[in-house]
């Protein structure tokens, strides 16, 4: 995120697209129903009737994967009636007019026939917006799930750099990120092009620089994505993996693939807290500890770093993930040699220039959030305050693309997948009182497609796509429109991933999600 | 802003203006008892066990309402106040469940501690008490109405905190209750269990399931720490005893949240002792994952991953590390693939 959670409830103006914040970020989703009671204005761009629909003053219900077109078409009224924040395009941007070129052609009437929202409140939507005293962005996976993730955050840039809703409070770009550190683990280089803090594994000098700090030589050649992996592995040219905390049979688009590409590796290590389905086809399991168990950091998708703290003794043989992998590196013949996690962080601290102020101790009980540059200073509130990174910011105009597989003859039905409230992921499954509260699968299905198809509430249904099928229940709603429907990822009695497509963004690596086509039929 | 000067206890006091005077007191650590003042909620001056006298006015005030003005003289302590403030602790405790031996609120409750400090015995006004059935609708919270001393700090929580707008007053008089509306019991209702009302509630009235039975909360340490389930990145209270996690309670100072939780973080992290945790190294052998000792698979695992990294190369191995880990854990994966292993091919759920 570019702002700070604490500054939602007396933003002037949200605009909330592909995110069902009230479900996968609970707290943040009240923050922003606190927000509409201060005030706010709230504009919903999503397919389905997410809570804060109720809490919206628009709602634009557009098709899934429309979303260039939608931010296109508005930045087009914008522009035709000159709203755009001309002093912060002239001052702070470069490219405007390459942007303007291609927004031509984004006619309201063009656009409204494309996601399938009336005319009227894509003016309205762009007024609320644009002519707000400041004005913030919410999205999450709705938008980054598709084989077009990474246009469609461009897209949001533009539209808040046109309007000048960057590097202030109450505006910015602010992506909600899912799991607990998924900001972390990329800020630490869990990720095959680049080192901790961003720092790019093809960069010569980020490379001598990390060699000499861990004494040996390193490969220039960015590494395997996620989905590069199963594959290369299929080919035979991956032979072995080490997964830690993950269960990618469960969690990753086109299930069937990837269990395919891990039983072809030589060898496997699955280091977890469960035997996940992914655990149960390793030739070694190593028992980690919860975050309960541990001392360390987490950082929360506003950039805070905050202390996960140890509670207890690991449970029975069981060890903190840290520890496991400091033997397994001594025993290769590199020693990693800690003492404790404050220790870690020193050396993170060290090579990550977001981090060069952070110490366990400074964390504290409030955390601080990145860049912290130094003993010194206290930590970012909000980013690109005066300036961006790169300097000035670059408009980038993106063209609309259709998602890679859409309903057609014989998958008529939109498949779109998310979290729902009641569960995170596939862990909180052992969670006793969340399993009673949400114990299994309910597909949400349209009232006509229900009545179409002779299904009642609860009633069993076949969903089957190209790559697989499986069975669930439903629950008949108009949360969907007609057309489409929606399951989430927790269950592994309905994998709803052997049914999601394998295709993902070319540059982030992200699976399609959002958007397959399958076909439902009544059991 | 402005500045105000006023008097409390004889005391000369200087505070920015639209501070209440139970605020001002606060600031100069003047104790004043409350039942239903919450910093987080707004004020509704329900309880008036936070009356004072205010010289000038021919009646006790509520402190938790009433701004500070200039040249104010307050007292908050005379025996008529401490007289009133008694009467009205009798009249709760009156209509009051007195069940402390057992109630999961004994050693926290608000009600006993004031009772306690003014000297209230049971029964003094004897009368009808009321016997409403348990609500026992769901898995996370328990509601005992014949606990609840209608502040209404639940239904302002869940309004404001929650947004939900799920709990209000019904009926009149003795009758009067708070709840869910057309007195649904909770799993009927539409709470979505985010559990504010719990972190309110002053007494034993809303009680947490899963913790029920598990310790008083003088034998319970509690340890900060963050949620380990989404971004948003909420802190909150392992409640630890003998070793064992019994469950989470709201810490108010939590940088992102506050009190604030959503059913995941304060309701499920009982997964920590699940009787399906690993506890113990398997290898697989004949086709079947046995147990094993540590050396033994780390020493299979090394051995392994040298012997793949000299016949295929480095870049034949690679990592999958983990949003759910730590920072210095995914750290030390990533060098060890880089730095030990040799490859980049390190990556994480990073778009989930
Ligand atoms: S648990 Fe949350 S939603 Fe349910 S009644 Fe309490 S405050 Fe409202
Ligand atoms: S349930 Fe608790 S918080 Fe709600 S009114 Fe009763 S005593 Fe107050
Ligand atoms: S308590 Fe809920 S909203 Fe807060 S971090 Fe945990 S899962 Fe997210
Ligand atoms: S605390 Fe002031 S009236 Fe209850």
């Amino acid at each position: 995120m570019t702002n700070s959670i604490k500054e939602i409830p007396s933003s002037k103006v949200i605009f909330v697209i592909g995110s069902n914040a009230t479900e996968a970020h609970p707290v943040i989703g009240s923050k922003i129903k606190q927000a509409v009671q201060n005030g706010c204005r709230l504009i919903v761009a999503d397919p389905r009737r997410i809570e804060l629909t109720g809490f919206a003053e628009v709602w634009m219900r557009l098709r899934p994967g429309t979303d260039i077109t939608l931010i296109n078409g508005l930045m087009h009224i914008i522009l035709e009636k000159g709203w755009e924040n001309k002093a912060f395009i002239e001052e702070r941007t470069v490219g405007f007019e390459n942007l303007r070129e291609l927004l031509r052609e984004y006619t309201p009437e063009h656009v409204g026939g494309v996601t399938g929202i009336p005319v009227e409140q894509l003016y309205q939507a762009a007024e609320i917006y644009a002519t707000a005293e400041s004005a913030q962005i919410f999205y999450t996976l709705g938008i980054t799930e598709h084989t077009s993730g990474t246009d469609n955050v461009m897209s949001l840039a533009n539209l808040a750099m046109l309007t000048g809703n960057v590097g202030k409070e109450n505006s910015g770009v602010n992506p909600l990120r899912g799991q607990n550190n998924v900001q972390g683990a990329c800020d630490m280089g869990a990720l095959p092009n680049v080192y901790p803090g961003y720092q790019k594994v093809t960069d010569s000098k980020a490379q001598k620089k990390f060699e000499k700090a861990w004494g040996v030589s390193l490969s220039s050649n960015p590494g395997y994505m996620i989905p590069d992996m199963f594959q290369a592995s299929l080919e035979g040219k991956l032979k072995a993996m080490y997964i830690m905390g993950e269960d990618p049979v469960l969690t990753d688009a086109n299930a069937n693939h990837v269990r395919k590409g891990l039983e072809s590796l030589e060898f496997l290590v699955v280091q977890d807290l469960f035997l996940t389905e992914t655990a149960k086809l390793a030739d070694v399991v190593l028992p980690g500890a919860s975050f309960a168990e541990k001392t360390g950091t987490f950082t929360n998708t506003e950039r805070r770093v905050q202390m996960v703290n140890k509670a207890i003794d690991p449970i029975g043989k069981s060890k903190a993930d840290w520890r496991i992998i400091c033997d397994l590196a001594g025993r290769m013949g590199y020693d990693f040699i800690y003492k404790s996690t404050a220790e870690i962080m020193k050396e993170i601290a060290s090579l990550t220039p977001q981090y060069c102020g952070i110490t366990h101790d400074r964390l504290g009980t409030r955390g601080m959030q990145w860049p912290v540059l130094g003993e010194d200073h206290y930590g970012t509130q909000y980013l690109h305050k005066d300036r961006f990174v790169r300097g000035k910011g670059l408009f980038m105009p993106v063209e609309a693309r259709i998602p890679d597989e859409l309903p057609d003859k014989e998958y008529p039905f939109l498949l779109s997948t998310g979290r729902k409230l009641g569960h995170y992921n596939v862990t909180t499954r052992y969670s006793r009182a969340l399993e009673v509260h949400s114990s299994e699968e309910y597909a949400e299905l349209n009232p006509a497609d229900a009545k179409r198809l002779k299904v009642q509430e609860g009633e069993k249904v076949k969903v089957s796509s190209r790559r697989g099928e499986l069975q669930s229940k439903v629950r008949i709603t108009d949360r969907v429109p007609p057309g489409m429907i929606f399951m989430t990822l927790h269950y592994k009695e309905s994998p709803v991933n052997v049914l999601t497509n394998g295709v993902f963004d070319k540059v982030a690596g992200t699976y399609e999600y959002k958007v397959c086509a399958v076909q439902v039929t009544k059991l | 802003m402005q500045w105000i000067q006023l008097k409390i206890d004889d005391k000369k006091i200087r505070v920015p203006e639209k501070t209440t005077i139970l605020e001002a007191c606060r600031m100069n650590n003047i104790l004043i008892p409350t039942l239903c003042h919450d910093p987080e909620l707004t004020n509704w001056g329900a309880c008036r066990l936070c009356v004072v006298e205010v010289e000038g006015m021919r009646n006790l005030v509520t402190s938790c309402t009433m701004e500070v003005q200039q040249g104010m003289v307050v007292r908050t302590s005379t025996p008529d106040i401490r007289e009133a403030r008694k009467t009205i602790l009798e009249l709760i405790v009156a209509n009051h469940d007195i069940d402390c031996l057992t109630c999961e609120k004994m050693g926290e409750c608000e009600l006993s501690k004031y009772a306690y400090e003014y000297g209230v015995k049971k029964d003094v006004f004897q009368g009808a008490k009321r016997e409403y059935e348990l609500d026992d609708s769901n898995p996370f919270i328990i509601r005992d109405l014949n606990k609840c001393i209608l502040c209404g700090k639940c239904v302002r929580a869940c309004a404001e905190i929650q947004v939900n707008h799920v709990l209000d007053y019904s009926k009149r008089g003795f009758e009067t209750q708070v709840g869910p509306a057309f007195h649904l019991p909770y799993g009927e209702s539409d709470c979505v269990f985010c559990g504010s009302c719990l972190a309110v509630c002053p007494v034993g009235a809303l009680t947490e399931k899963q913790m029920a039975g598990k310790g008083r909360p003088w034998e319970v340490k509690k340890i900060q720490t963050t949620c380990p389930f989404c971004g948003t990145g909420c802190n909150f209270d392992l409640n630890v005893r003998d070793n064992k996690v019994v469950g989470v309670t709201s810490n108010p100072g939590s940088p992102v949240n506050g009190r604030a939780l959503c059913v995941k973080g304060r309701f499920g992290v009982e997964y920590i002792h699940s009787p399906n945790r690993l506890i113990t190294p398997m290898i697989r052998k004949n086709g079947e994952l046995v147990e094993a000792e540590w050396y033994e698979a780390l020493e299979l695992i090394a051995e392994r991953f040298k012997t793949i990294k000299e016949q295929y190369g480095s870049d034949s191995l690679a990592a999958l590390s983990s949003a759910r880990c730590t920072n210095e854990e995914n750290y030390l994966m990533q060098k060890f693939m880089r730095a030990v292993i040799g490859t980049n091919n390190v990556d994480h759920c990073a778009r989930t």
